[in-house]
């Protein structure tokens, strides 16, 4: 094995893990206020057509991903409401945005199909960026840096500040954090935003990093690994970081698979391990009660103070 | 003045008919509006999704084809989330099915006689009860919960499915098309009923709406399911088993899903191919919301469901919106049914100041 082929299967791997890396760690701190909001992909493909269409106008990458950032919040601040203030159905809402993020992408996309945009690469100079052996640490977007800076800033903040602590009290028992006075569906409704914010950047990693263009449901189904990726790493986030470079490796072992068409077992077999990988740790974290790092205790579950 | 939710001791019947009525009819100029903002021709594509499918007699087959595993699916869900157990895998489960129904169809390949399409339906619920044992077995031995499990195994059968038309049941004269090979005169149903327009999935469908219409009204088993749904501790102070509630549920949604996967299969696919996994299994989740748990309800709500599927096309080619666009309408009703879901809990009651209610219970 030469040392080119290893550069580029790292940088490939981290490449195929950071949209899924962005969108999980919005979901962990979604689900760890007690909200399960199965909308990422719809999340993700909204902020995929709206990065696409503001880099498109502007030519500003930035302007691009910030306004990704907006569309995923606002999206999931519909079924925020729908699901804290009006009580319903956390499963089924948040199926209904996933379903609703699908059309109202490729509705908004048609007019986008077949345009090109410049791909959102590196800002280190090209000495660093390109070099062989050095574009392993600088020739990435500047979002998978942000993606990592994000998961040590949520897995800091969630466990040494005080923030972080109200927010966990709210997802492990919204009854005593509300009777001690903090408001658990503006909260709730916070930790809600923020997820769809992170859905929306990881949506923009498809349409302005992967493939500069647009094309409908282009995220593919990384929106339920993403939710995979946070049952798998026992809602904790230094096992989500390693997580999603565990997942990453199973889907590039699958684009290999796909690609030379030869490999020890089929691409299918690669794609499918993420899952059966989440189902299993699945059973042995719930197998286990009260040893910390299992789902919080409220998850999926309404919260009606009064009115 | 403020507005205030005051909860009803019972749920308001006007309201679970009218909701689901208001929701439709909400979806429909929302989504005149969306589309309108968007640059398309709104009203025109509203008038083609949802009244052109039933004006046109043409598209009534179209529609009774779709409604047929919307129903079958939903059916099974409703039963289970009045258990409150959540089974979001019935695409899993559909595929499944089918896949069984196709296995048992090629190892008696050659064989004739009506027996043998008998025996694929057969495999198709068992392939679609097992692939929900999976979750009804970590739920109950390990306490995992069900929303996830049977969501993760949606996309492992989704690869199953890939790897045995890729692979192992690639049909040899299909020209490299990942698909099987077509299923012999002995091995499908019927497009439609001979001498009708019905398709056999829908016969099924509304001989079964009956069945899950009965069960729920006159049997111990429909009142034990409701009962652990509504106060779980209660139930089983009453002797009712939470474990054996799981399991049945499970089992007998998987098994409606496995049974359509195979009807769709084995009657209007002719095969199976890439495009099988045609998202029926998420669709039957807004049914059974729509339809109020309710079999009649379901059944009503499986018609319109379908009508939006064969109105997508319809709009696809008259108004030139991409077909995911059926889909927004799907959400948008649910989003509604979901959102109206309290006026059946609650009085809305407007109060003038805000002085305490005694009245008001949380």
């Amino acid at each position: 094995m030469s040392a080119d082929f290893v550069i580029s299967a790292l940088v490939t791997i981290v490449g195929v893990s950071t949209p899924i890396l962005l969108a999980a760690t919005g979901e962990l701190v979604v689900e760890k206020a007690g909200v399960l909001n199965l909308g990422v992909e719809g999340m993700m493909l909204i902020g995929a057509v709206t990065a696409f269409a503001v880099t498109l106008s502007t030519f500003n990458p930035w302007l691009g991903v910030a306004c990704a950032a907006a569309a995923g919040l606002g999206s999931s601040l519909l079924f925020g409401l729908l699901v804290l203030w009006l009580g319903s159905n956390q499963v089924a809402t948040g199926l209904a945005l996933a379903i609703f993020g699908i059309g109202l992408s490729s509705l908004v996309g048609t007019s986008y199909v077949g345009m090109i945009i410049p791909r959102f690469t590196s800002i280190f100079p090209d000495a660093l960026a390109r070099d062989p052996f050095w574009r392993v640490v600088f020739g990435y977007s500047p979002l998978v840096y942000f993606a990592l800076a994000t998961i040590f800033g949520v897995g800091w903040l969630l466990k040494r500040t005080r923030p972080g602590l109200v927010l966990r009290a709210v997802g492990e028992n919204d009854l005593s954090a509300h009777s001690i006075g903090y408001p658990v569906l503006p909260i709730r409704l916070a930790a809600v935003a923020f997820g769809g914010a992170m859905s929306g950047i990881a949506g923009s990693y498809f349409s302005m990093v992967i493939t500069p263009l647009w094309a409908e449901q282009m995220t593919a189904g990384r929106g339920w690994i993403a939710l995979a990726l946070v049952v798998f790493g026992g809602w904790r986030a230094a096992r989500l970081l390693s997580g999603a470079y565990f997942f990453g490796i199973l889907m590039t072992l699958e684009l290999y698979a796909k690609a030379s068409g030869f490999s020890l077992l089929p691409s299918q077999f690669w794609a499918a391990m993420p899952y059966l990988a989440a189902v299993a740790v699945l059973a042995v974290i719930s197998s286990r009660e009260g040893r910390g790092g299992e789902a919080p205790a409220c998850l999926g579950r309404p919260f009606l103070p009064n009115g | 003045m403020r507005i205030r939710f005051e909860k009803r001791p019972e749920p308001s019947r006007t309201m679970q008919l009218l909701t689901p009525i208001a929701s439709v009819l909400l979806t429909m100029l929302l989504g005149i509006a969306i589309f309108d903002l968007l640059d398309f021709d709104g009203p025109r594509a509203v008038k083609e999704i949802f009244l052109t499918p039933i004006l046109a007699s043409y598209k009534w087959q179209d529609v009774a084809a779709k409604a047929a595993p919307l129903i079958l699916i939903a059916l099974g869900l409703s039963l289970a989330n009045q258990a409150k157990v959540w089974n979001i895998g019935a695409e899993g489960q559909y595929i499944t099915g089918a896949l069984a129904g196709a296995a048992v169809a090629f190892a008696t390949s050659g064989a004739s006689g009506s027996w043998v399409v008998v025996l694929m339906l057969l495999a198709g619920v068992a392939g679609g009860a097992a692939w929900a044992a999976i979750p009804a077995l970590l739920k109950v031995r390990f306490k995992v919960n069900e929303v996830l499990s049977t969501l993760m195994l949606v996309y492992v059968a989704l690869q199953l499915l890939s790897y045995l038309i890729t692979g192992p049941w690639k049909d040899p004269n299909g020209h490299n098309f990942p698909q099987t090979a077509p299923f012999t005169a002995a091995q499908q149903l019927p497009r439609l009923l001979p001498g009708t327009p019905i398709p056999p999935g829908l016969a099924i469908a509304i001989v079964l709406t009956l069945v899950f219409w009965g069960v729920a009204k006159k049997s111990i088993y429909g009142f034990e399911v409701r009962a652990i749904g509504a106060a779980p501790d209660a139930a089983r102070y009453g002797g009712f088993d939470l474990a054996r509630t799981t399991w049945s549920t499970l089992l007998i949604s998987g098994g409606m899903a496995g049974l359509a996967g195979i009807l769709e299969a084995a009657s209007q696919l002719g095969q199976i191919n890439l495009g099988f996994p045609s998202g029926y299994g998420f669709t039957a989740i807004i049914v059974s919301f729509l339809g109020r748990l309710h079999p009649v309800g379901v059944f009503v709500a499986g018609i319109v469901l379908a009508v939006t599927y064969v109105g997508g096309q319809v709009a696809q080619t008259v108004v030139h919106v991409p077909n995911a666009t059926g889909g927004i309408f799907q959400a948008l009703m649910l989003f509604l049914i979901l959102a109206s879901d309290i006026l059946v809990r609650y009085r809305i009651r407007f109060a003038r100041g805000g002085g305490a209610d005694p009245e008001a219970v949380r």
